[in-house]
């Protein structure tokens, strides 16, 4: 027996640090192949040593960069499932993981069920009988976890919602089925009327899966690292956004040694704030231990406040730290004692080396800036999706999953419409209903031959 | 008294449409078999309407057929009219129907089992099975005659403690006012099998000559020559036809008035009806908001006056039908030769049978047909074969045969009476069907033949001219695929513009070509591209490469869900041993006791969660 691919997020979610997606079964490597550049264009995932991590660029579906990541590949046997895996280790955090799960789901792999990957570890004899019944048990655990989560999310309106979604397309699949079965009783089909249903189901699951995105935001929080020279104010801009002296704070660089991490509430959006050790070169040994951490940390987090003292300028250590920070999209400047006279920034200087970043003018010390600064924050996060209705949902992975095949089925017919036959047309909205059907358990195959009886006069 | 009166090694009780091919395909199968019917005079009786075929149950019968079965041969013989319906739709859910001559088709049937080798029809009642160790030994009739055998096959269709009801008149009885079979349900309770009720109806029959059609809409059948089988010769009967009315607001006034009066209404029938097979009172209560329903006036037969009136099956008192009947345009003088009744009878909730249709209560106790809960003759048909190949498999210490739900409708409908809970007559519908594109009318032959073959029902001749049609198929589809055009090719594209589609632009296949919607063989052949080759020839090639895609689709689809179905679980499994299943889990797959992954997978209650646990405890016992 050949098992299909499977695929998950393998570190537990919003635990900060590395997430790794995890990848079982023959083909895997091929399939990450399809969606990875690595940095040096000669590595070939197919014929890299197994274990080594190869360093490289996960690429959506227009080619560009999602992520960057590292990706280790196995062979089977030798291999956790015992299967061919490949894991790519990508950045920590529930965004990044769940973008890159999601890339490579989309290449066909099938999301993981519960326990999955352990079963196929033990099928493959990679585990001793005894280990069978704990195995069991986490399957039994994360499942039960994961029912309560799934009908928690099921109450009220996400519930309400989705089972609209589902009457519609329960009614466009009745219409077809109609005519095809009781094509004398019922007469013939209205196709714009089952078009405006499909195009009903279609917008209200794009309009769920922008909300869910949202939503994630609001429920998992994103994180934010403070980043920057020594003695810039980093400490200051955690303790001022806080409103509590929670930082040490002194006139002497090198004052933070560690990540401190607080969590705040920026508009709703829960925050974890990482106030970081500035970066310099140093010899002493716990400070370079802090400023890899700090290093890390900006890694790791969805966005980056980079520090600049207007004061002292911008030299050439912070052009440095500043072209370390991978993705630029996420940083935000932010040019701190704009209350003292001495002012070696201007406004030429941002533009010139920041031309596409928010530049925020602050000063922790007077509170100037600060609630700019939120703003922004709150922006970023929801980036591109302001224009959009918050329906206040919140979609789980495993949902997003269904309403995106669904959504793929409904616009195959809707394209195949009037040029294939109906039983054809039938295809794409069984597998439609299928898809959608996973998310409130409901069998709306079995449910719309009901609705056939109630709605038409059927009968010899 | 009861006396030894013979033995044999299959008995049928029933010789419906069920009962006919359980019989016929036991015997044929070399096991000495003995069927039994409460009329010699109403064998393969259609007690309702007189049509076989329409959408899901054509490509059922044309299953039948290519399995062997007599179902196709048997309507081919009898039909009045035949019909295409669905034309258009696609060649998943095209279907043929015939209207049948019922006194036909029950005599080409009596003919064929009577010359049928080792099998023996007795008119007898049968009151008791007999078993010992769970076991079949047995059966005995009214008249205290014991049979000996080792199988059973169970095909009472309605006649299980019959009940029929007219208004307020009810009495015991059978289909079409016979005998019901009152005793047989006791034996079965006796041995731990469970009962439910179930409930139909029949419109009344009317006297053609006392209709005026001209006030009705006339449904001639088909100008081509037509047949289920694949082995019928396709000839042209002299063709009958259907006539449409309606009902008008008169009509649903006089129901109306009578409500009270209808045994629906007043909670006399407690059995569940169909929904798909409402009364017409039900109609009229329902849909309320109608002004009218329609309704087809369809002859019963060559040698009869009698017609039967679709969409007006009820129970309504006598005088109101009558009523009823005269408020219908074309119908102001009619005369009623039947009275229209409703049923309830006896079924066995079919949860408590094997794919193989083997009770698991009882080894070698089979049921088929309506007994198990599902309405219709081709459902029931198909059964009954099933049955009475398993039957024979088992005397022969064989494998059941079962097909699975991308092999055939009739894999679909087993499938789903087994692990659904079925709590109204079931009744196949092609949505039910989700490989429905895979399960055509027109591929049951190339889809089951081989099948036949195997288990021994498809004679020699029939697999010759099987063999011949696929290797026609075969090289027919190479032609299309080599022949190929280029926009130099002027011929092609003045044809193709004049056909209204696109010229080429590239190197194209024939078969490429044939993909376009306005494209068809028939155009090839008046090109002379191609030799002119036989209807179902053509028919194959058409529908393979116009639906090469969604057809690839659906292959898709059957490869996952046939690895699941063919991990095998056994029987003996006893799920309470399985570490880490949900209650309610554990509870359904005791009960079902599914035999393969799938299956289980498919049952009401259980989840992934849990098929990984049963997968992982499988694991476990192999290595012990
Ligand atoms: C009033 C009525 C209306 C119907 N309406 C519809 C409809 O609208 N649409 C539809 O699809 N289907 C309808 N049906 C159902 C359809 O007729 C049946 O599904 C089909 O005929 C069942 O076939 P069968 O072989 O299971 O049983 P049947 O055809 O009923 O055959 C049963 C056989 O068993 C024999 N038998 C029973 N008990 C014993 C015994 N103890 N000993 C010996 N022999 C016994 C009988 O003599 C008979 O030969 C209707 C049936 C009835 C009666
Ligand atoms: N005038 C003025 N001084 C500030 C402001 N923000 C911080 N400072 C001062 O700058 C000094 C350094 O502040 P910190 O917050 O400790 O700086 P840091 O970036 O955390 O320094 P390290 O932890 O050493 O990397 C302190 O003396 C602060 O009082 C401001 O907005 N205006
Ligand atoms: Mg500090």
């Amino acid at each position: 027996m050949r098992d299909d691919i499977i695929g998950a997020i393998s570190t537990p979610p919003g635990e900060g640090g590395i997430a790794i997606v995890r990848i079982s079964g023959e083909g895997s490597i091929k399939k990450v192949k399809q969606i990875f550049q690595a940095r040096v264009s000669s590595k070939d995932l197919l014929v890299q040593k197994p274990f080594m991590l190869t360093l490289g660029w996960l690429k959506d579906e227009e080619d560009e960069i999602l992520d960057e990541v590292m990706v280790a590949t196995m062979k089977a046997p030798r291999s956790y499932t015992g299967e061919e895996m490949v894991e790519i280790n990508c950045h920590g955090g529930v965004i990044p993981a769940r973008r890159c799960l999601q890339r490579v789901l989309s290449t066909g792999i099938r999301l993981a069920e519960p326990g999955e990957f352990t079963r196929r570890a033990f099928m493959n004899g990679k585990m001793d009988a005894a280990q069978a019944e704990a195995v069991i048990d986490i399957i039994r655990a994360k499942t039960d976890r994961g029912l309560k989560l799934a009908m928690k999310q099921l109450e009220g309106k996400n519930s309400d919602y989705v089972k609209e979604l589902e009457d519609f397309l329960v009614e466009a699949n009745m219409l077809v089925e109609a005519n095809l079965d009781f094509s004398e009783d019922v007469g013939d089909l209205d196709y714009e009327q089952l078009r405006q249903l499909l195009l009903k189901t279609s917008a209200g699951i794009e309009k769920m899966l922008k909300s869910g995105e949202l939503g994630d935001i609001y429920k998992e929080g994103i994180s934010v690292s403070i980043c920057g020279k020594p003695n810039v104010g980093k400490s200051s801009l955690l303790n001022a956004l806080l409103r509590k002296e929670r930082a040490i704070v002194t006139d002497v660089p090198g004052t933070t040694r560690d990540l401190i991490e607080e969590y705040i509430n920026i508009k709703g959006i829960p925050v974890k704030l990482i106030d970081t050790a500035g970066i310099r070169e140093t010899r002493d040994l716990v400070e370079q231990i802090g400023i890899s951490r700090a290093q890390q940390a900006v890694r790791d987090s969805d966005l980056v406040i980079f520090l600049l003292d207007i004061e002292a300028g911008m030299n050439d250590e912070d052009r440095a730290i500043y072209n370390d920070i991978e993705n630029k999209e996420r940083v935000i400047v932010l040019i701190n004692k704009d209350d003292l006279m001495v002012k070696n920034i201007s406004e030429e200087d941002t533009k010139k080396n920041f031309p596409e970043l928010k530049v925020i003018w602050a000063s922790t010390k007077e509170d100037i800036g600060i609630q700019e600064l939120e703003d922004v924050i709150e922006k970023m996060a929801v980036t591109g999706l302001m224009d959009y209705d918050n329906l206040g949902l919140t979609v789980s992975l495993r949902q997003k999953e269904s309403l995106l095949a669904g959504k793929k089925y409904i616009q195959e017919a809707l394209d195949a419409m009037g040029e294939v036959t109906l039983d054809c047309l039938g295809v794409d909205l069984q597998n439609a209903m299928a898809s959608l059907g996973e998310i409130t358990g409901r069998n709306l195959k079995e449910e719309s031959i009901n609705r056939i009886f109630k709605e038409f006069c059927i009968g010899k | 008294m009861i006396y030894n009166a013979g033995s044999y090694e299959v008995i049928v009780i029933g010789a419906g449409h069920a009962g006919c091919e359980a019989a016929l395909a036991s015997a044929r199968m070399g096991c000495k078999t003995l069927l039994c019917t409460l009329s010699m005079e109403h064998i393969a009786l259609m007690p309702c309407n007189p049509s076989i075929g329409g959408p899901a149950k054509a490509q059922v019968v044309r299953e039948i057929d290519a399995l062997g079965g007599e179902m196709a041969i048997n309507i081919d013989k009898s039909n009045i009219q035949m019909r295409i319906i669905n034309t258009g739709k696609g060649p998943a859910v095209q279907a043929l129907r015939a209207q049948a001559d019922k006194l036909e088709y029950y005599r080409e049937m009596l003919k064929t089992l009577l010359t049928q080798k080792k099998l023996d029809v007795l008119m007898a009642e049968i009151q008791d099975i007999e078993t010992s160790d769970n076991k079949i030994t047995g059966v005995i009739t009214k008249t205290g005659a014991r049979y000996k055998c080792r199988c059973v096959v169970i095909t009472s269709g309605t006649y299980l403690k019959g009940r029929i009801i007219i208004g307020d008149v009810m009495y015991d009885g059978g289909p079409g006012n016979q005998f019901p079979a009152m005793k047989l349900s006791a034996s079965l309770l006796k041995n731990g099998i469970n009962l439910g009720r179930f409930k139909t109806g029949t419109p009344p029959r009317i006297n053609r000559r006392t209709v005026d059609f001209s006030k009705m809409i006339e449904q001639p059948g088909d100008e081509r020559a037509l047949a289920f089988s694949f082995i019928s010769p396709k000839q042209k009967k002299p063709q009958m036809s259907c006539w449409l009315t309606h009902s008008t607001p008169e009509t649903h006034r006089i129901v109306m008035d009578n409500i009270e009066r209808a045994p629906l209404f007043t909670g006399v029938i407690k059995g569940r009806g169909p929904r798909y097979c409402p009364s017409f009172e039900d109609k009229v209560v329902r849909f309320a908001h109608k002004d009218a329903h329609q309704l087809f006036v369809e002859p019963e037969g060559r040698h009869t006056e009698e017609m039967y009136v679709q969409g007006l099956n009820t129970s309504l008192p006598e005088d109101v039908q009558m009523e009823v009947l005269r408020s219908i345009p074309g119908l102001e003088n009619v005369r009623i030769m039947r009275t229209g009744y409703a049923i309830e009878y006896d079924y066995v909730p079919p949860s408590q049978l094997k794919l193989s249709l083997e009770t698991k209560m009882i080894q070698g106790l089979f049921t088929a047909g309506q007994i198990n809960g599902t309405s219709g003759y081709e459902e029931a048909a198909a059964q009954g074969l099933i049955a009475g190949i398993n039957a024979a498999l088992k005397i022969q210490e064989k494998e059941p045969f079962i097909l699975k739900r991308n092999e055939a409708y009739i894999g679909v409908l087993i499938d789903d009476l087994v692990n659904k809970e079925i709590d109204e007559p079931y009744r196949l519908l092609t949505s039910r069907a989700e490989y429905r594109l895979l399960l055509r009318q027109d591929n049951a032959d190339i889809r089951l033949t081989r099948r036949g073959r195997e288990i021994g029902l498809v004679d020699d001749t029939r697999w010759e001219l099987f063999n011949r049609k696929m290797d026609s198929i075969e090289n027919t589809r190479a032609v299309f695929q080599e022949v190929s055009f280029t926009p130099a090719d002027e011929e092609m594209n003045v044809f193709l513009t004049g056909m209204g589609s696109a010229p080429i632009k590239d190197r194209v296949s024939l078969w490429e070509l044939l993909k376009r919607p306005e494209i068809h063989v028939a155009d090839f052949e008046k090109m002379k591209w191609i030799e002119p080759m036989d209807a179902e020839i053509s028919e194959q090639i058409e529908v393979q490469s116009k639906y090469e895609g969604y057809i690839a689709k659906q292959l898709e689809q059957v490869k996952k869900f046939e690895r699941m179905e063919n991990r095998k679980l056994s029987p003996d499994l006893d799920y309470d041993e399985v570490y880490g299943l949900a209650n309610e889990a554990r509870q359904r797959l005791q009960d079902v006791k599914p035999t393969s992954m799938g299956q289980a997978s498919r049952i009401t209650g259980v989840n992934p969660a849990d098929i990984n646990v049963l997968y992982i405890y499988l694991e476990k016992k192999r290595r012990n």
